[in-house]
């Protein structure tokens, strides 16, 4: 067994983070308190060949593994979630879902300038009546004159609204329901470039936190789009989603990894600094124990989002282990995010400390691309309970 | 022309210089980096070599360390270069600066460069110093601290950063130029570079391929010897001064200006 970084994950993994503090760190509070989508940065990142980590180059992808995907999340996420958030759905739930199931002409239309990071990708899945129970989908599209009509809501998206988004990839009820309410919906894929009429994205969310990532309530209204738009079989729409949302949590879990790092750094170099009682309170006994706690727990989870994506690049069944790291590393993130305001004390509270941001970027980990009661649905079905 | 840059693996600057008691030279066990100078001189080849002035054949990356040396070299060739040379024999380990130099002096003979940069420190030995010491046994002309850099057929027009103000100087090529790092903003290897590097040549040699002397190199054949580092003295703690009326206050503060004679 092998715990080394390969060279070339080696030199990914530094070159993200020295590209997060130099890039992304000076900007990351503007950004966060202005609401403002980072369109320099992911300019940037598509120059790298970041947007499209573990794309084939054939199709203008970085032709990396999963491994190295998870690297580059977990290190932006080190310094700033809206930033990894906007890489990672675009990556796992925009871009893949064609990577995967698209014809070719599809890729090749597509996947160059995802790819780039020239346009973005999204997943249209959540609905307002379709949220955990994501197989509970109202839209629908029928089928006239050789083109989908599509209508119906869908919330929370990510990537959906902003200049450069290019399409959003939805779940859509093609049949089955009218015919015979007991049988199973018909669930299909549908890419849906942004600009086709009667798509509109809504204004952006109030959130919590991810505030310069984009989310914003879609809607469709007797929108229409060419019958070739169908991802992959009609039909195989919630099978798709599902492993869309397995590859997902590799990534989402490198995310809550790298925020639970980002959390315990900036909590040691301020408990280094800080003094009280005449010296730095990173001697205090109570300090150390959150400290050693906080490290020992991110490097076990670590090796479980590793161990996720390995198994993915092996070709290996990996939805157990995807969904473990996704659980344990969103609750790790939340309190690793809260261990970091406590050792900063009242100064944790103001927006001037990034562990103030990150407090409020955690939560999301343990709710989106599957809640942990979701997970932990998956881990138990898993182990045959 | 053809261009060789020197580049260093050097403990990332996060981890705190210490000498392992057992060896008595660096303890470099920690996280490593190339040195960051180093990033400088290698944009620096890679933007003669865009600029078009003059047509660059090739650009290679040259170290002398240890096998975990190859990682610095990966990065050199993922940042541009062409290809790399690692010099890596236990006849080297622990040299000096003098004895380093000379090592890497024989290497670069190897490739009859027209240009050798590097950087002007680095991030360990901080001695300033290599680029002198490879001149010198090459027999070409030597600029340290440059931090422009213009190519004029067989010469070079190059700014230094001197304590107060910039020299411009003119060298004839080949030359070897140590540069700072106000040169150039060093770019970010991109995803393909990092995965396509394995694919460059590298070549690794031996002291003996490079027809270095043995009895110049070494710790045992080294005349300066690292034995110690410490930090600076902690700084002593500052007085407090409660402000209860500010008049008082502000007197306060003066006296103790005065009495250390800063006013
Ligand atoms: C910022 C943000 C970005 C997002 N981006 C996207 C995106 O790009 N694309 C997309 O499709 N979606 C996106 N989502 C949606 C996200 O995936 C959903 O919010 C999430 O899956 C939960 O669904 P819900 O909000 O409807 O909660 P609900 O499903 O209503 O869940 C409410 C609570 O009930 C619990 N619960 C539900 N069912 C069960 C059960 N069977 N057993 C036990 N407990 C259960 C849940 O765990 C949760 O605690 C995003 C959400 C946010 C907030
Ligand atoms: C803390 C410390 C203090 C030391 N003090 C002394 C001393 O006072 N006197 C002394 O003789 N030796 C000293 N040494 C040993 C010295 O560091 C080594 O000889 C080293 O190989 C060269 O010195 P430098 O890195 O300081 O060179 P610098 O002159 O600072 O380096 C400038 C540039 O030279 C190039 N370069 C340096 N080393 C290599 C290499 N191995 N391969 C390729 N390129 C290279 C790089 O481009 C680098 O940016 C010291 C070492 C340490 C760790």
């Amino acid at each position: 067994m092998d715990f080394d970084l390969s060279r070339e994950h080696e030199l990914i993994r530094r070159t993200v983070r020295e590209f997060a503090e130099g890039e992304v760190a000076p900007v990351a509070e503007e950004l966060d308190r202005t609401k403002s989508f980072p369109y320099e940065i992911v300019e940037k990142l598509g120059k790298l060949n970041l947007m499209g980590i573990p794309f084939p180059e054939e199709y203008g992808g970085g032709g990396g593994d999963t491994l190295a995907y998870a690297l580059a999340v977990e290190e932006l996420t080190r310094v700033d979630s809206s930033v990894a958030i906007t890489l990672c759905a675009h990556t796992s739930l925009g871009t893949q879902p064609l990577y995967l199931f698209g014809s070719e002409e599809q890729k090749r239309e597509w996947m160059p300038r995802l790819c780039s990071g020239e346009r973005l990708g999204a997943f249209g899945l959540t609905e307002p009546e379709a949220g955990s129970d994501a197989g509970n989908t109202r839209t629908r599209a029928r089928l006239e004159d050789g083109e989908w009509v599509i209508d119906g809501t869908k919330q929370f998206i990510t990537n959906a609204g902003t200049d450069i988004s290019g399409l959003v990839c939805i779940t859509a009820v093609t049949g089955g329901e009218a015919a015979d309410p007991a049988q199973p919906k018909e669930i299909s894929n549908i890419i849906v470039p942004n600009g086709t009429p009667g798509y509109e994205q809504g204004e952006p969310y109030r959130k919590m936190g991810w505030n310069a990532s984009d989310t914003r309530p879609l809607s469709f209204s007797d929108c229409r789009v060419p019958e070739e738009n169908l991802l992959g079989p009609r039909g195989a729409g919630f099978k798709q989603f599902l492993h869309i949302l397995d590859i997902g949590r590799i990534g989402v879990a490198a995310m809550g990894v790298g925020l639970a790092q980002g959390a315990l750094d900036e909590a040691l170099k301020y408990a280094k600094e800080r003094r009280a009682f005449g010296k730095p309170i990173s001697k205090f006994q109570a300090i150390q124990g959150k400290l050693a706690d906080m490290s020992t727990e991110i490097a076990a989870a670590r090796l479980l989002v590793y161990k996720a994506a390995r198994e993915k690049d092996a070709g290996r069944n990996f939805t157990l282990t995807a969904a473990q790291a996704k659980l344990k590393t969103g609750r790790l993130a939340v309190r690793c995010a809260e261990e970091a305001v406590q050792i900063h004390g009242g100064y944790g509270f103001i927006e001037e400390y990034p562990v103030c941001r990150f407090y409020r970027d955690a939560k999301i980990l343990t709710i989106g691309e599957g809640t942990d009661e979701v997970q932990q649905m998956v881990i138990a079905r898993a182990l045959g309970a | 022309m053809k261009i060789c840059v020197l580049v260093k693996e050097v403990p990332d600057a996060a981890v705190e210089k210490r000498i392992d008691p057992s060896t008595g030279r660096m303890d470099r066990s920690g996280e490593k980096n190339l040195n960051p100078y180093d990033t400088h001189a290698i944009e620096a080849a890679m933007q003669i070599k865009e600029g078009g002035a003059v047509p660059v054949e090739e650009i290679v990356a040259v170290t002398m360390g240890p096998d975990s040396a190859v990682r610095a070299l990966h990065k050199a060739v993922s940042l541009g270069a062409d290809r790399s040379v690692h010099l890596s024999d236990p006849a080297v380990a622990g040299s000096d600066v003098a004895a380093t130099g000379y090592a890497l002096a024989k290497t670069l003979q190897r490739e009859s460069p027209d240009l050798v940069l590097l950087g002007q420190q680095s991030d360990d030995g901080e001695c300033y110093t290599i680029g002198a010491v490879v001149a010198e046994h090459l027999g070409m002309p030597s600029l340290t601290q440059v931090i422009k850099m213009d190519v004029e057929s067989d010469a070079l027009r190059c700014e230094r950063q001197a304590e107060y103000g910039y020299d411009t100087v003119q060298i004839k090529l080949p030359a070897v130029i140590s540069v700072g790092d106000a040169i150039n903003e060093p770019r970010y290897p991109s995803l393909k570079a990092i995965m396509g590097a394995k694919k460059k040549p590298l070549d690794a040699i031996t002291a003996a391929d490079a027809e270095i002397d043995a009895s110049k190199v070494g710790g045992e054949n080294s005349a300066a010897q690292w034995i110690a580092a410490k930090a600076p003295p902690a700084k002593a703690a500052g007085e407090i001064i409660e402000d209860e009326d500010t008049g008082e206050t502000v007197e306060k503060i003066i006296a103790w200006l005065d009495e250390r004679k800063l006013i």
